[in-house]
């Protein structure tokens, strides 16, 4: 479902040069996937902050957990994404085939970093204030929060690269190459810190590896959450790589515009 | 062809002594002025295999911000590429010769360790620090060459090239760290307590290695 | 009770940062299709 003007499709009948008729990257597909995105928000809302019960030992701030959970959940998804799009950049660049499959796999990467990497900060921040109301402090320096601000600043780095001066095609392999390397590299950071941390055995007060026990409406309300965020997630997918692919376009044609413009010089 | 390629870096510093005349300096000054943040000596004594470590890892972005900038000036590695050279052995070449000078460059650091954080070096950890000394130089020179060649030539790498090589060497830096006081017995480490992490350098100099090495291909290439 | 203010707060950053995502690629969206000839439109 496009945007559509009865008058405007009636001018195009006619021959009129109207401009483009379609002026947004929205389908019948987003705005379904939109309204249920929606709807699964209020649901986890009205379940998170209200309907669940409060925990044993949290208490209330077990509520932070229904939106800090998905938000990371969405995050790794989105960065296997990412690397999966990346080795299909690499893939078809060998084969020598096509530029442009390996343009929509680049893109693909692109889009996934940016929304993985806009929700580890939010992870990390939300993180910060569950932390202070069930540990009391913002932060700690154990396994997992270590690995996950390294996880934030490393796709920094990925979205840094895709900025890059070049091609697209130099824009596709370089921030494929780093796309991949970020999902081997977290593991081993991961694994590193674990072991490391692992001999500062602090006061069991602040025991973080240990998940919380969650039954019933609790869980209910938390995969409300993972199914609300995947939705959004998809939705967000669907149009920044329209988006992106409009920017690429006008890129390339403001390139050959001033190649055009190279030429007639030349030519005078 | 890497030797090659590894032997003309190496003779490239000989003439120029950019790494004796700049970086070496570069990183005993940091040294110092660790000891200028940190005030009490006890805690210089406790955290100085760190503070290697962090020396190191400021001086690698040096070195390898120099490493490819002397292809930069004149196309050298298109030029080989061209030739018909494989990214591969370039990649090793220039690994090669970085770790060569970096591993120069931890040995100073080391004495200087010695001599200023007042760090000694029992018998039965000699061992352990000459290992985890070549392990994680491997594993770093691998690092450092697959980001500068991603950063060559290319506008900003100067601060690109810390921001995408400090979260992936993270692992060197708490292994190598760990490694080390264990050797030195720093707060009280025992030399049998460093061998995992040693381990854990050997796992990322392979994965870093060889991943970079595939990786060198498409990243240089246009 | 600063845990009403955190949580609350919690979820106001969660879906602001959502709204921001949310509004940020629409307008984009909008105002790059204005700009492209309606062929290089894959979704359509």
């Amino acid at each position: 479902m496009t945007t559509t003007n009865p008058d405007l499709l009636a001018q195009v009948r006619d021959g009129a040069d109207v401009g483009p008729v379609v002026t947004s990257t929205a389908t019948r597909g987003t705005r379904i996937l939109g309204v249920l995105t929606i709807v699964s928000m209020v649901w986890l809302v009205v379940f998170g902050l209200g309907f669940s019960p409060a925990d044993r030992d949290q208490a209330e701030a077990v509520r932070i957990l229904y939106v800090h959970v998905p938000t990371i959940w969405v995050a790794y998804m989105a960065f296997v994404v990412t690397a999966i799009a990346s080795a299909m950049v690499l893939l078809r660049s060998r084969k020598g085939s096509q530029a442009s499959s390996s343009l929509g796999w680049d893109r693909l990467a692109g889009a996934s970093a940016e929304i993985g990497t806009a929700f580890v900060g939010v992870t990390l921040v939300v993180g910060a204030l569950w932390g202070r109301l069930t540990w009391g402090v913002f932060w700690q320096w154990d396994a997992r929060l270590t690995t996950t601000a390294l996880l934030f600043v490393t796709y920094i780095g990925y979205l840094a690269v895709r900025r890059l001066d070049g091609t697209h095609r130099q824009r596709a392999k370089r921030s494929a190459v780093i796309g991949l390397i970020a999902v081997l590299e977290i593991p081993l950071v991961h694994w590193s810190v674990r072991l490391w941390r692992s001999l500062h055995q602090e006061a069991t007060v602040l025991n973080t590896d240990g998940d919380i026990d969650m039954d019933g409406l609790m869980l209910f309300s938390l995969f409300v959450g993972v199914i609300a965020f995947t939705l959004f997630y998809v939705w967000l997918m669907m149009h920044r790589t329209r988006v992106m692919a409009m920017e690429d376009l006008i890129d390339d044609r403001g390139l050959d515009e001033a190649l055009a413009a190279r030429r007639q010089e030349g030519a005078s | 062809m890497s030797v090659l390629i590894a032997a003309k870096d190496l003779r490239v510093e000989r003439r120029s002594r950019v790494v004796t005349n700049q970086v070496l300096p570069f990183a005993g000054v940091t040294m110092v002025i660790f000891a200028f943040a940190l005030d009490k000596e006890t805690v210089l004594e406790q955290v100085a295999p760190g503070l290697i470590w962090l020396a190191t890892m400021f001086s690698l972005l040096v070195l390898v911000q120099r490493a490819f900038a002397i292809e930069a000036d004149d196309g050298a590695i298109d030029t080989m590429r061209v030739a018909g050279v494989d990214a591969r052995a370039i990649f090793v070449g220039k690994a090669v010769a970085l770790a060569a000078q970096l591993l120069a460059l931890e040995v100073v650091l080391v004495l200087l360790a010695i001599v200023l954080y007042r760090q000694t070096v029992p018998m039965d950890g000699v061992v352990l620090l000459v290992t985890t000394l070549l392990v994680a130089t491997c594993g770093l020179a691998s690092v450092g060459t697959l980001y500068g060649g991603l950063a060559a030539g290319v506008k900003g790498r100067e601060t690109l090239l810390p921001l995408l090589v400090l979260p992936a060497v993270a692992p060197v830096l708490i292994g190598a760290t760990r490694a080390v006081e264990s050797a030195l017995g720093t707060v009280g480490a025992v030399v049998s307590d460093g061998w995992p992490w040693v381990g854990l350098l050997v796992v990322f100099a392979v994965a870093f290695g060889v991943g970079g090495s595939l990786a060198f291909g498409p990243l240089i290439d246009e | 009770m600063e845990d009403a203010g955190f949580i609350i707060g919690s979820y106001v950053l969660t879906f602001a940062v959502v709204g921001v995502l949310a509004a940020w690629v629409v307008r984009g969206g909008r105002r790059l299709a204005r700009r492209t000839p309606d062929a290089e439109k894959y979704w359509t």
